[in-house]
């Protein structure tokens, strides 16, 4: 095993192979403490940064942090690593990698072009050096494009996801929760339920309720009920109106058996989601969350950092071409990112990672109540992500998740970041939402309180 | 129009669906009537109505309102002796996990999970059939509302020949922290009640959790039964709290094991009545 050094504060610290120097080289977070893979003290902290600096970008192909043989994630990793794209960084140290990000030569198109070069421990690695506002200033300028039956990604635009669950699954709490959402211009990337239960009866109503509406008002977006990848399958075959197939992954193989998939199982669901070509403008038909701290929380991270652990859950998503990838960023509690400061940057490393990678990255934005986080660090990340150029941002009523018992952005807060950043929904969405009187002059969405109710629109559209 | 009619359930799904859309086209007389008559169908936080792209006044503050009663749960110090008054004339004894302090106790579950050596020790060693433990976890204002009751109900409808070991009040425990007092107590079956992660629309909700021979270190969550939610009047009943885990108690011992076997087997035993 290689041991990497640096000297800082008059002595010499020291990093028995890769995992090691990059879990050191970490900001400080809880997770990574209670796994004793935190560096020992803050001089050790920036004495890693140093010596990671140092690294080759081309001994990360040479040293997998878990090893090829006990992990199918860092075989996808090795085996699926495009050396022509790598080409234009392969003699690119870490520290020389993160000037170049930076630099004018990193734009929209090179970045393209290099993402089946890079690998998550590549990213993970370069983004170990950057500061909160490298990572904004890198994920801007790259671009990620997917379709179904809106586009989500083009530059100036914002999707969202429009939460309505409900703690029973009721369809006429969902209802008005979902009524409540397109009213205030939500639900562009995906009308997406957390139900109360995997029972495939429960997720099918679900999924016909949402359906039905997006049917009956034309409404130019997607639906998901996000069950297991099993249930998803099932249900397929059965016939069901699935659009999006959904699954929570990881970045091993274990963390993922945690979660009850394997790639086999992807692959099978990635087959069979593409086979029902549901979408109209494009047919990306996967869904994937992830958040650091899964495979921690699995106890299946084999000594590497929650961070890197999370980039190498990226590599999974992007072998299934999937619409849609957030990080529930601060879902999991304190224990894994303990303040609001933390979960910031997760957030804004997570976003960046995703990106450089190739994703449609986008997040819910979140804490728990167990975490020292409140309604202003949901405005601080919202602000430097929608600058950061995130894809989507997940939106349940009034920032308060019934069902998860959690909180995360409102549909305000959306409103918010489209208005301070001029940014706008999909194209398609945004047409569907001038159609029935939802935009104003401006092209912000109307304020409906009140008697003079565009919903009167789609009762009439309904009727006839 | 869609195939989806052709599902009954559909049909009444799209039909309430209808229902809401009806009350939409024909509001009724004033849009606070409008959302009242849509509130009737979810606690969710809608129309809410705006001041410019943000909330009004009066909403932003009620949820700041709901976070603080919900940090404020979480944070508040759990108070044993006002639990052990409330069980008047049960043994108790306390103990506290490893987890030295609240901010500690967040941070480092393997702490909350393991039991102070020193109190370790005085747990009365002997052969009981089950421990009561009372757990701060997230939320003590879910223990000092409910654990009591809870326990008295249960113990009430449980058979005169169980031995039930003195009532464990532990502070900074984590719901694994239950294997490791019924190890050292020698208990049967742990049934830890423990405070949930409160959310903002529920900061007092009690958990109960089920272990048959729990072993520190061995045990996993799959090896437990967990009811949620007893929160009256708006979640579980203590009353209906403690038939359901006599029920599953007894389940549990004839079956020897908790966990998934005795979750499929149960649904006859804990079905409503």
């Amino acid at each position: 095993m290689t041991t990497y050094t640096a000297t800082l504060g008059g002595r010499s610290h020291q990093f028995d192979g890769l995992a090691r120097l990059l879990a050191a080289a970490s900001p400080e977070r809880s997770g990574d403490r209670l796994a004793g893979l935190a560096a020992e003290s803050a001089q050790a902290r920036v004495a890693a940064r140093w010596a990671l600096a140092e690294v080759p970008l081309a001994r990360f192909l040479a040293e997998p942090v878990i090893p090829y043989e006990d992990d199918d994630v860092t075989r996808l990793i090795t085996d699926g690593h495009d050396a022509v794209a790598f080409g234009p960084v392969s003699g690119l140290t870490v520290g020389e990698f993160r000037e170049w990000l930076l630099s004018e030569a990193a734009d929209a198109a090179s970045l393209a072009a290099l993402a089946p070069g890079l690998t998550p421990e590549m990213v993970a690695a370069v983004s170990k050096l950057m500061g909160n506002a490298d990572l904004v200033a890198v994920a801007r300028k790259v671009r990620v494009v997917t379709a179904f039956r809106s586009t989500i990604g083009l530059p100036g635009r914002l999707a969202t996801r429009l939460q309505p669950n409900h703690p029973t699954d009721d369809p006429a709490g969902v209802a008005a929760a979902l009524l409540d959402g397109l009213l205030l211009g939500s639900g562009d990337a995906v009308i997406g339920i957390n139900p109360a239960t995997d029972s495939p009866k429960a997720v099918r109503d679900l999924l016909e309720l949402l359906d039905g509406v997006i049917e009956r008002y034309s409404i130019p977006t997607q639906s998901c009920v996000l069950c297991h990848v099993t249930t998803s399958i099932d249900l397929m075959e059965r016939g069901a109106p699935v659009d999006l197939v959904f699954q929570s992954i990881a970045g091993t193989q274990a963390a993922n058996a945690s979660f009850g998939v394997t790639l086999g199982l992807l692959d099978e669901a990635y087959e069979a989601a593409k086979g029902l070509g549901r979408g109209t403008v494009g047919q990306n038909a996967l869904y994937f969350e992830t958040g650091q701290g899964s495979a921690l929380s699995a106890d299946a991270h084999h000594g590497v950092d929650q961070q890197t652990v999370e980039a190498r859950a990226y590599a999974v998503a992007r072998r299934y071409d999937p619409l849609l990838v957030n990080t529930v960023v601060g879902f999991i509690g304190p224990e894994y990112l303990y303040d609001g400061r933390q979960i910031l940057r997760a957030a804004l490393e997570d976003h960046f990672c995703g990106k450089l990678l190739g994703l449609p990255m986008g997040l819910d934005i979140c804490y728990t109540n167990h975490a020292d986080a409140d309604d202003d660090d949901i405005a601080t990340m919202l602000t430097m992500l929608g600058v950061a150029g995130a894809s989507f941002v997940i939106c349940t009523p009034g920032g308060d998740d019934i069902m998860l018992n959690y909180q995360s952005a409102s549909y305000h807060d959306a409103l918010y970041l489209r208005e301070v950043l001029g940014l706008r929904p999909a194209p398609e969405f945004e047409a569907w939402l001038g159609r029935i009187g939802l935009l104003d002059v401006g092209g912000g969405i109307r304020d409906v309180s009140g008697t003079a109710h565009p919903l009167l629109a789609i009762g009439k559209e309904a009727a006839a | 129009m869609s195939d989806v009619t052709e599902s009954g359930v559909t049909d009444s799904q799209l039909g309430q669906l209808a229902t809401l859309v009806r009350a939409l086209v024909a509001p009724p007389e004033s849009d606070a009537a409008l959302w009242a008559s849509l509130r009737r169908h979810t606690q969710a936080r809608i129309g809410l109505g705006r001041a410019g792209s943000a909330l009004p006044t009066r909403h932003r503050l009620e949820l700041q309102a709901a976070h603080a009663a919900a940090r404020d749960a979480v944070h508040s110090p759990f108070e044993p002796d006002a639990v052990a008054a409330a069980l008047t004339g049960v043994p108790t004894i306390r103990v506290r996990s490893a987890a030295p302090d609240r901010l500690t106790y967040l941070q480092r579950p393997d702490l909350g999970r393991r039991l102070d050596d020193i109190d370790r020790a005085h747990l009365p060693r002997d052969d009981w059939d089950v421990v009561f433990v009372v757990a701060d976890g997230l939320s003590s204002r879910a223990v000092h509302d409910h654990a009591a009751p809870v326990i008295r109900e249960t113990t009430a409808l449980l058979p005169a020949t169980w031995r039930v070991a003195p009532v464990v009040l532990a502070e900074q425990a984590r719901v694994a922290l239950g294997d490791d007092i019924a190890d050292a107590l020698g208990a049967t079956l742990a049934v830890v009640l423990i405070g949930e992660r409160p959310g903002m629309s529920a900061a007092d909700s009690l958990g109960a959790y089920l272990t048959y021979t729990p072993r520190p270190g061995r045990t996993t969550d799959a090896d437990r039964n967990c009811l949620s939610n007893i929160r009256p009047p708006l979640g579980l009943s203590h009353a209906t709290a403690a038939t359901k885990l006599v029920a599953l108690m007894r389940r549990a011992r004839a079956l020897g094991a908790t966990g998934v076997a005795l979750k499929d087997e149960s649904d006859a035993a804990l079905s409503p009545g």
